[in-house]
């Protein structure tokens, strides 16, 4: 492990910056203990990748539709609109990063996250104005491909140990991208078809909406747990929050208001972990769990007396319809994607800007930070900590109640016994993966919704893996990812810990 | 206003915080007694608190100071959990007259006939306890004590999965993972259970001991990905609870697992040299893994309060940093007391499958691994309280499914009263406050949040 140490503000570690620090140590032989951790992990994965790709491969191909556009010609615009700012974006970007290279500057964090991303959008541009609609690959050839270039980049990364140079962080990212390709491949072709193919487009947009209470939940977390306070009760937030929303959206026969109550309702269940842990100083995670279970029976109990008694006037919420955002819309492929939500999906992008702006860039940020850091020393320059983490539980519970309102106001229009199904927790995960932070948060709630999308779709088109498998990627990857990111991931150091003024 | 107040740190004397810590003389007044606990209990600060207080652990503060007897009777711990018991019933009440529409139509005239609204909230009551404990309804004696044995038997699982968390708690781990824990060592314990076929005795034995490993290797490797890597051990536990479901859901579906000729998920009944013996005839369920869960209790009492290696645990639960000190391996205590957390909890998926159950499902753990926290919360994480508190809440479990369907009041007004009561026994002074109890209350009420702190410093430095 290197010895950089990182203030729990920065959200990536410079892989470029820290990489050429490490080089420069192993050229003067001063460094330490290089681990064999990321060569061991990526050998195994890469041989695991190679029997599954390479050795297992079936002679199929394998097919991934591209969602059609609604309206052609519109689309067609968009796209050559799309094409032109994201070359534009890319060239910007990408002369940037060589400049600042040849400078001998550090690069930007954000400058080569933006560069993949303007060339993801130019590479799917360009599909949309060449009106691709069907990409077929034959599975066998490509599967030995990828394996070979898995086994290539592991074989690199026991080679920078053994001279002892850190492995960098873009291998990691590419090993990443090379294996789920494969991983793809492999089992779109494992399908019952002849010819197997998948919808790219539907996978994707439903992966994004799949995401959506993930990221409201994450969020919770990010707000709670920067100020110190840990949030196990994000599962309860989100369950409260779909109940209200449909109670209050049949009885009202207004699905803003239930939209509202929803957030009132994960509000509530923060008041109580609130004054429970910060003022009866009760271990916060037991308030959760405890929480957790008290709502779970609560919304249970009341749906088995109440709601399936009379159904038609407490249990029929509207819908909130997905807005197409014009223009942006109709953009191929990214329009559907992020574009065609709900009001929730909307709020969603919305909350996790504001999130992150308010929390690194505004001077409230700052101060809630110091509480989750230090709360004695933000004690001493005069900031209430204790009324900062009250606030804080209560926003980040108003937050997760918005997510929770996606199960009854969007995904399902009725509400139905324990229907968040445990997606707190996997929030939870989402939040710890993305290092709390709220930009993380929102990709690994990404990640968590592409293997959740992934995984009905692959049932429905048949696959060499068993369902049971599937529905556990998530879940193991998460652990993989808290035990293997130890050491980069590290939370506030007084999350958990209440705060008695002395 | 508390820093003029506070009196020197010399009482408390935490050296091994290095940061500022709070420090309050114990035995005062009720709030300064929960900042001087909590500063205890957070060495200073440091660390999150633990499950259960290591003040309430302990004989009642007040013994040198002030209270008397009846003083302390009535603000110890043993009546703050019945008081917490009370009030959930109470508040469970409340929702079920709420929800009843036969109490709204009673309601209508309640100063007329006050006694039918509070017959309609009693009645569900009644049925739990007739579904529990006694039946008074029953025809003979044999029907009249079903409930109590069915209490025992639910309870069986729950006292041996709620002392894998409670032991687990007291070594200063969240053991959130029962639920992975008994599962494993019910898929263990059943598959030796169908697919071997050993002599009497020698086979329940084996049974056992294979859902002794299989829960300790699920709860090991949580000790194992903590102490090595440090993952937090919440965060696992709970994942590793999905993976050991799906697993379980996998294997029901192989012919490895799968019953012939059944399409069903579900394994094939146990041998009968596999179960345990029914103990008072083949017309009441309870069986010997209770007595296997009296024995587990026994064991981790005095695993906790006799051993070595328990002195550890406890060392390590109470501050990691000073257990290190002292020249304690904290990795090895973490990897060992989770590993025997796992085992207890397999114990548990023992007397599922091979007393309770007889073969194996995709339900098998239901929610008695999440069951089991709040059994643990609520002893106390003692290996006798947490005994207790798993008969409590194996009568609220036995007697719900009674009450259910007498009165078609749902059993989940069971969750709802059984987290009641862990949050108000999470929260003495809560309870405390509720009832009128806290010593010398002088409430000021200042600002939101540190009100009854600062009012109690306050009352304190009157004194």
């Amino acid at each position: 492990m290197s010895a950089t140490t990182q203030s729990p503000a920065s959200k990536q570690p410079d892989a470029g910056k820290a990489t050429r620090a490490d080089r420069a140590g192993g050229q003067a032989g001063t460094t330490g203990l290089v681990s064999w951790k990321a060569g061991v992990g990526l050998g195994l994965l890469a041989i695991l990748g190679t029997v599954l790709f390479g050795f297992l491969a079936n002679t199929k191909s394998a097919g991934f539709r591209i969602a059609e556009a609604r309206d052609p010609n519109a689309s067609s615009t968009a796209a050559w609109i799309t094409l032109a700012v994201a070359l534009a974006a890319t060239a910007y970007v990408g002369y940037r990063w060589i400049s600042h290279r040849r400078e001998g500057r550090g690069v930007d964090r954000w400058i080569p996250a933006t560069t993949i991303a303007a060339v993801v959008v130019l590479g799917l541009a360009a599909l949309g104005v060449a009106r691709v609609e069907k990409i077929t690959v034959p599975s066998m050839a490509l599967g030995w491909t990828c394996s070979v270039l898995l086994l290539a980049l592991a074989g690199y990364a026991c080679f920078l140990t053994v001279q002892r140079r850190r492995t960098p962080g873009w291998l990691g990212g590419l090993f990443a991208v090379v294996f789920l390709v494969g991983f793809m491949i492999w089992i779109v072709a494992g399908g019952r078809d002849p010819e197997p193919s998948i919808s790219l487009g539907g996978l994707m947009a439903g992966a994004v909406t799949l995401a959506v209470p993930l990221v409201f939940g994450s969020l919770s977390g990010v707000l709670c747990e920067r100020a110190g306070v840990v949030n196990i009760a994000i599962e309860g937030q989100l369950l409260l929050g779909a109940f209200s929303a449909a109670v209050v959206a049949t009885v009202t026969g207004n699905v803003y208001v239930g939209l509202i109550s929803a957030a009132v309702a994960g509000a509530l269940v923060s008041l109580v972990l609130a004054v429970v842990s910060i003022k009866y100083l009760v271990n916060q995670i037991i308030v959760g769990v405890v929480l957790n279970v008290l709502i779970s029976g609560l919304t249970s109990f009341l749906f088995s007396t109440l709601l399936t008694a009379d159904p038609e006037h407490l249990n029929k919420p509207g819908r909130l319809q997905a807005v197409d955002i014009p223009f942006l819309a109709d953009i191929p492929i990214i329009g559907p994607i992020l574009f065609r939500q709900s009001l929730v999906g909307y709020l969603m992008y919305i909350a996790v800007i504001v999130v992150y702006v308010g929390l690194f860039h505004t001077k409230w940020g700052l101060r809630v930070r110091a509480v989750g850091e230090h709360p004695q020393a933000a004690d001493t320059v005069g900031i209430n900590v204790n009324r900062t983490r009250f606030i804080n539980v209560l926003m980040g519970g108003a937050i997760a109640g918005i997510g929770g309102s996606f199960f009854t106001l969007v995904s399902v229009d009725a509400f139905s016994k324990d229907m968040s199904g445990g997606r707190g927790y996997i929030a939870l995960a989402a939040m710890i993966f993305g290092r709390w932070n709220p930009i993380g948060a929102f990709l690994a709630a990404l990640l968590f919704g592409f293997a959740d999308n992934l995984q009905s779709i692959i049932t429905i088109i048949g696959s060499p893996v068993p369902s049971q498998f599937m529905a556990m990627l998530p879940y193991a990857l998460t652990v993989i990812a808290v035990a293997g990111l130890v050491g980069r991931s590290r939370p506030p150091a007084a999350d958990g810990i209440p705060y008695v003024k002395g | 206003m508390s820093e003029q107040t506070t009196p020197d740190p010399q009482a408390t004397g935490h050296d091994s915080a290095p940061g500022p810590a709070p420090t309050q003389v114990p035995g005062g007044t009720s709030s300064e007694a929960v900042a001087s606990d909590v500063a205890l209990d957070t060495a200073g600060g440091q660390m999150p608190p633990s499950a259960v207080p290591a003040a309430t652990q302990l004989p009642s503060r007040d013994k040198d100071g002030e209270g008397s007897v009846l003083h302390q009777i009535f603000t110890g711990n043993a009546m703050v959990s019945f008081l917490s018991v009370l009030l959930a019933i109470v508040l469970g009440g409340i929702l079920m007259a709420v929800t009843n529409p036969k109490v709204a139509v009673t309601a209508g005239y309640f100063f007329a006939q006050p006694g039918d609204l509070l017959t309609e909230v009693i009645r569900p009551y009644t049925a739990l306890v007739q579904g529990s404990i006694f039946n008074w309804a029953g025809a003979d004696l044999a029907a009249q004590l079903y409930p109590i044995t069915e209490t025992l038997t639910v309870a069986t699982p729950l006292i041996c999965a709620g002392l894998g968390v409670a032991l687990a708690f007291r070594a200063g781990l969240f053991n959130i993972g029962a639920q992975g824990q008994i599962i494993f060592g019910a898929l263990f314990g059943a598959y030796v259970g169908f697919a071997w076929h050993l002599p009497i005795g020698l086979h329940l034995l084996v049974v056992i001991l294979a859902g002794l490993v299989g829960g300790a290797v699920w709860g090991g490797v949580v000790g194992l990905l903590k102490a090595r890597t440090g993952a937090h051990e919440v965060i696992v536990t709970i994942m590793l609870n999905y993976i050991a479901n799906f697993l379980l859901l996998f294997l029901l579906t192989t012919p490895a697992f799968q019953r012939k000729g059944s399409t069903n998920p579900i394994s094939p009944f146990l041998d009968s040299t596999a179960l345990f013996p029914e103990l008072l005839g083949p017309q009441f369920r309870l069986h010997a893994g209770f007595l296997v869960a009296i024995a587990a209790t026994a064991f981790v009492w005095w695993l906790l309060n006799r051993s070595t290696i328990g002195f550890e645990f406890r060392a390590v639960g109470a501050n990691p940093s000073a257990a290190r000190t002292a020249g304690i391996n904290v990795a090895r205590s973490t990897i060992l007391v989770m590993a025997i957390a796992g085992a207890l909890a397999g114990l548990a998926g023992v007397a599922q499958v091979s007393g309770t159950e007889k073969y194996l499902s995709g339900g098998v753990a239901a929610s008695i691994g999440f069951d089991a926290i709040t059994v643990a919360l609520l002893g106390r994480s003692t290996p006798w309280g947490t005994f207790f508190a798993g008969l409590l809440f194996g009568a609220f479990r036995a007697g719900g499914v009674a009450m259910q369907a007498q009165t078609q009041t749902p059993i989940d007004i069971v969750l709802v009263i059984q987290s009641l009561i862990v949050l108000f026994i999470a929260a003495p002074p809560l309870v405390r406050a509720i009832f009128g109890l806290n010593p010398r209350k002088k409430k000021t009420t200042t600002s939101g949040t540190a009100g009854a702190r600062t009012g109690g410093v306050k009352s304190g430095a009157a004194a």
